[in-house]
């Protein structure tokens, strides 16, 4: 789906925030980007959108490499995007004519338009609140819209920029919700950028950036086996990992696991 | 405090000039006003103010909100009045103080000009209670349209007003928010003279500006992700149509400047 390589991006003032970076987004996985703030994370993403053109190197989205103005409208069909504020990406005074903004800039017909919207609406569970005002709902509901309106101009690829940021603990779990449902029976490919472990933990493969470079790649389980490092990155390991940790170093032969659930399986499966 | 301000003044129902097209509103809204200028006499206004009257009585508003609306023009029609009053010379006198005469030409002439000002609030309200503000926009824009041939921005001056209407509650919000912070820690917006007010009003404002640009920048980020690029090849989810009901209405208006014009050349 995304090929990039040697994938470079400096900002005007000479900041260079990815720095030939090289790796690939495969059909209908769920990736996960961590790294800390200016890892070059946010950079990558709009990269992925070509909201910014690489200064170096190249990058393919569904085998577009966009080079000018008409290539990237071309990708961004394609490749949506969800950002973090809820606030700063909804459009429109109504609900639904948010959801329909993307269609209208497609230049999709009127009676078309209406039903991928109803559609959208209704797969991120909003049909309800179709005709309110975006400042009246909450932020889990804000970003569920806004998933909608980029749901509805039907992309193979989304990239959320750290879209549960700014969210309470229910609002957070709501869109992740959303989300894994829209990967697995959607067969959307969800590149998700974040810096909760928890939430890069339920991705089926996971990219940690530093300094703009890859420092490691692999599956959850992979990537967070390597505590020291992950420490090293300014980041910390998930809460089960730290805890099989605590266990192997008293003797307990506890296998690396994401979530509770998880761990009260293997606990389970010790004990027997 | 900031969030009972409420914006236009749509009050929302389900009547029949609600269902008219917006561009219907705002035409007749300026045939309204043309055929006030056309009145000459009375007898002109009272039919005037009978359309208006019947029209807000279809509406489901009542009078008593219209009426609500002239109060902030109020000053204005008195001062309108006052000048006419004072300072027509023609006329029999009716009244002398000095230099000031009160003739009975300058009487009618301000009870003239003061009907014609509250009739024109009057109906104008018609048009702002009955369409959404974005309905308003849409209208607009549609009406526009021609224009875009002498490369005037219709679309890009709507979509500056829904814009401006989508985030006018969001930027509420943030300075009742940053208020509230400052008044945490000690700040004083409510006493003292105009001035230290407006000083206190300072260290508000620029975290409000900051903020606002800030969300310029993000909003326009999020727009072109959502392949946003201007008005060219864009289509809308809502069409605006015309329907029967709107031809009725303009035939009803067709009918109120007739009628005024007859009573012109009669009296």
């Amino acid at each position: 789906m995304i090929k990039a390589t040697g994938l470079t991006y400096a900002y005007e003032d000479g900041f260079d925030a990815v720095r030939g970076v090289d790796f690939e987004v495969y059909e209908g996985e769920f990736l996960a980007i961590l790294g800390h703030n200016g890892s070059g994370k946010s950079t990558l993403a709009k990269l992925m959108n070509a909201l910014f053109l690489p200064t170096g190197g190249e990058i393919c989205v569904g085998g577009i490499v966009a080079k000018n103005e008409d290539d990237a409208f071309r990708v961004r069909e394609k490749c949506g995007m969800v950002f973090q504020n809820p606030d700063n990406q909804i459009v429109a005074t109504i609900v639904e004519e948010d959801v329909a903004f993307g269609l209208e800039n497609l230049g999709v017909p009127s009676a078309e338009i209406r039903r991928r919207v109803d559609a959208a609406l209704k797969t991120v569970g909003m049909e309800e609140h179709a005709l309110s005002a975006p400042h009246m709902l909450s932020g889990g509901q804000k970003q569920r819209v806004a998933i909608a309106g980029v749901l509805a101009m039907r992309p193979e690829i989304i990239v959320f920029d750290e879209a549960t940021a700014m969210l309470d603990p229910s609002g957070r779990a709501e869109v992740m919700r959303v989300v894994r449902e829209l990967n697995k029976t959607g067969g959307v490919t969800v590149i998700w950028i974040t810096h909760f472990m928890e939430e890069a933990a339920q991705a089926e493969r996971i990219l940690v950036m530093d300094e703009g470079k890859i420092a490691m790649q692999g599956t959850p389980v992979e990537v967070f086996a390597r505590v020291e490092e992950i420490r090293a990155l300014g980041l910390d390991a998930p809460e089960m990992i730290l805890l099989a940790e605590e266990l192997r170093k008293r003797g307990v032969p506890a296998q690396n696991v994401m979530t509770v659930d998880e761990m009260v399986v293997e606990l389970c499966r010790l004990k027997s | 405090m900031l969030k009972n301000i409420t914006l236009g003044q749509y009050f929302p129902g389900d009547s029949v000039v609600h269902r008219l097209d917006p561009r219907t509103k705002i035409w007749m809204t300026i045939g309204l006003i043309l055929a006030v200028f056309c009145v000459s006499s009375f007898t002109g206004y009272a039919i005037v103010l009978a359309y208006i009257v019947l029209a807000a009585s279809i509406t489901g508003i009542g009078m008593r909100f219209l009426v609500r609306g002239v109060k902030p023009i109020l000053a204005i029609v008195i001062i309108t009045f006052a000048l006419n009053t004072f300072f027509t010379s023609t006329g029999n006198t009716l009244w002398q103080w000095n230099f000031i005469r009160v003739t009975d030409v300058g009487l009618k002439n301000a009870a003239f000009m003061a009907i014609r000002l509250m009739l024109l609030v009057l109906g104008t309200q018609i048009l702002t209670l009955t369409t959404s503000p974005i309905a308003l926009t849409d209208g607009l824009e549609r009406m526009m349209r021609p224009l875009a041939k002498i490369h005037f921005p219709a679309h890009e001056l709507a979509m500056l007003m829904s814009i401006a209407l989508r985030f006018v509650p969001t930027l509420l919000e943030e300075a009742d928010k940053t208020m509230r912070a400052q008044m945490a820690r000690g700040a004083d917006f409510e006493s003292g003279n105009l001035m230290r007010r407006a000083r206190a009003m300072v260290p508000l404002m620029v975290p409000l500006f900051v903020s606002a640009f800030r969300r310029a920048d993000e909003l326009a980020l999020a727009m072109e992700a959502r392949c946003y690029r201007g008005g060219t090849g864009r289509t809308r989810m809502k069409v605006l149509k015309y329907a029967r009901i709107d031809l009725m209405a303009f035939l009803t208006l067709a009918a109120l400047i007739v009628c005024v014009v007859l009573v012109r050349g009669l009296i």
